[in-house]
């Protein structure tokens, strides 16, 4: 195994079991906790991107899984009350998210930050995820 | 130019219909689903699975509505196709001239009675709005060229009855930026939520670029309204709403008049645009409650427009 191949599988792995303890994370490989209130939303049952469905329960369960409550909600929550949040986070909570990419499952998402592949976009998503 | 396209463009009041599901009985089925509607509403929804429940498809009814000279509003859910098979509908639609489509995240399969589906979501609600959005510019989202663009018009949907109440206006305003110009909501049986809703869409902008359109449910009775309350994701019946219904002398002459009081509070609030109808009934429901509430029919109000400027 090349030595960066050796570093590689093992910053996956430090990744998955630290971030599966923290969030329950689903090694999607693009990760958004920062912009969802530190609430990974791979765990909604729709594994949406972009906010809560209209299916969320007046107690806040979750429409799929009643005794849930809602991840997006949590998300929601959070990203107006956490403690030490940057305010810039706070705000990304409403930005578009682009759709998954599918081909990113797995990875690790520490390295697709740092070589920016985590911002690579179908070449026809226009929309400005700053809006 | 759809008419609905037309519509947004002149700021005019806008009505539209849910057609009831159709299964089979070719289009003479359609034709009897849409004749309580017709006099009335602008366009209708071509439904996607509703409540994750197998139908007649929204392209297949989307397409006899045009056969039938009827406008459809195609709906689109995320739940049962991937992104290949999505976009492939909107522009395969939109090549027999089906140009209205409204956008949703859908209800989970585990509201419908095959629950043992897989579920899909490869888009949600304002992702599909921002990929339909770069069909009507001439691109697929791989960035492939679709020449001509299809002249989409482009809606959504919205539940201002559903937690967090504080932000779904919010969700509003990044489907309207992703390219929604009209938003039906869910039926909404608190009418508090209701105007928190649209206090906030009016506040962010919301309906200077879209048309909002509340929607009015009516009812046959107490079983129908317990029914929504107890399956179907995202609609909740206060129990008040229930016992008044359920009390009443006729309950179904109570759920006609409860639709009635909805229908005239949402249009009494700033920045509705009309209403949209979805009706259980098979009687002449729809036509009464429009001549309650001073909707003139559809000829009527093609002659005399009215309501605030809609950019386009």
């Amino acid at each position: 195994m090349r030595p960066f191949a050796v570093i590689e599988a093992a910053a996956t792995g430090v990744e998955h079991v630290s971030k599966k303890a923290v969030w329950n994370c689903q090694m999607c490989g693009q990760c958004v906790l920062h912009s969802t209130g530190m609430t990974c939303p791979m765990n909604c049952p729709k594994t949406l991107r972009n906010g809560p469905c209209g299916g969320v329960r007046p107690d806040g369960g979750c429409e799929v899984k009643p005794e849930m409550r809602c991840v997006w909600l949590k998300g929601y929550e959070r990203s107006q009350s956490m403690p030490l949040l940057p305010q810039g986070w706070r705000d990304h909570f409403n930005h578009l998210r682009p759709p998954l990419d599918n081909s990113l499952k797995g990875t690790s998402s520490w390295k697709n930050l740092l070589t920016k592949r985590d911002r690579q976009r179908p070449a026809g998503w226009k929309a400005d995820e700053g809006h | 130019m759809s008419v609905l396209a037309d519509k947004l463009a002149t700021g005019e009041q806008i009505i539209t219909g849910e057609l009831p599901v159709v299964d089979s009985g070719g289009l003479d089925a359609v034709r009897r689903a849409y004749e309580p509607y017709a006099q009335w509403c602008d366009a209708m929804n071509a439904t996607d699975n509703t409540a994750a429940h197998a139908h007649a498809s929204n392209v297949s009814v989307a397409i006899a509505m045009m056969r039938l000279e009827i406008e459809p509003i195609m709906q689109v859910v995320c739940r049962d196709k991937n992104r290949l098979a999505i976009q492939a509908d909107i522009v395969g639609a939109a090549l027999h001239g089906v140009e209205n489509i409204c956008c949703l995240t859908g209800d989970d399969i585990t509201a419908g009675d095959e629950p043992e589906s897989r579920r899909v979501f490869d888009l949600d609600g304002p992702t599909l709005v921002a990929v339909a959005s770069g069909l009507a510019r001439g691109e697929y989202l791989s960035g492939r060229p679709l020449d001509p663009p299809p002249p989409l018009v482009i809606g959504a949907v919205e539940n201002p009855g559903a937690p967090p109440l504080a932000y779904r206006a919010h969700r509003a305003l990044k489907k309207v930026l992703a390219g929604a110009r009209f938003l039906q909501l869910q039926i909404c049986y608190e009418e508090p939520a209701l105007e928190q809703f649209m206090a906030e869409c009016v506040r962010l902008g919301v309906t200077e670029k879209a048309a909002v359109l509340p929607s009015i449910c009516l009812a046959g009775g107490v079983r129908a309204f317990s029914f929504m309350n107890d399956e179907v994701p995202g609609i909740s019946v206060p129990q008040p709403v229930i016992d008044r219904i359920a009390g009443a002398q006729t309950p179904k002459e109570e759920a006609f008049e409860l639709a009635c009081e909805q229908a005239e509070h949402a249009l009494s609030l700033p920045g509705v645009r009309g209403l949209h109808l979805i009706s259980f009934r098979k009687d002449d429901a729809v036509a009464r409650l429009c001549e309650r509430v001073g909707i003139p029919t559809r000829q009527e109000r093609a002659s005399v427009g009215h309501g605030s400027h809609v950019t386009v």
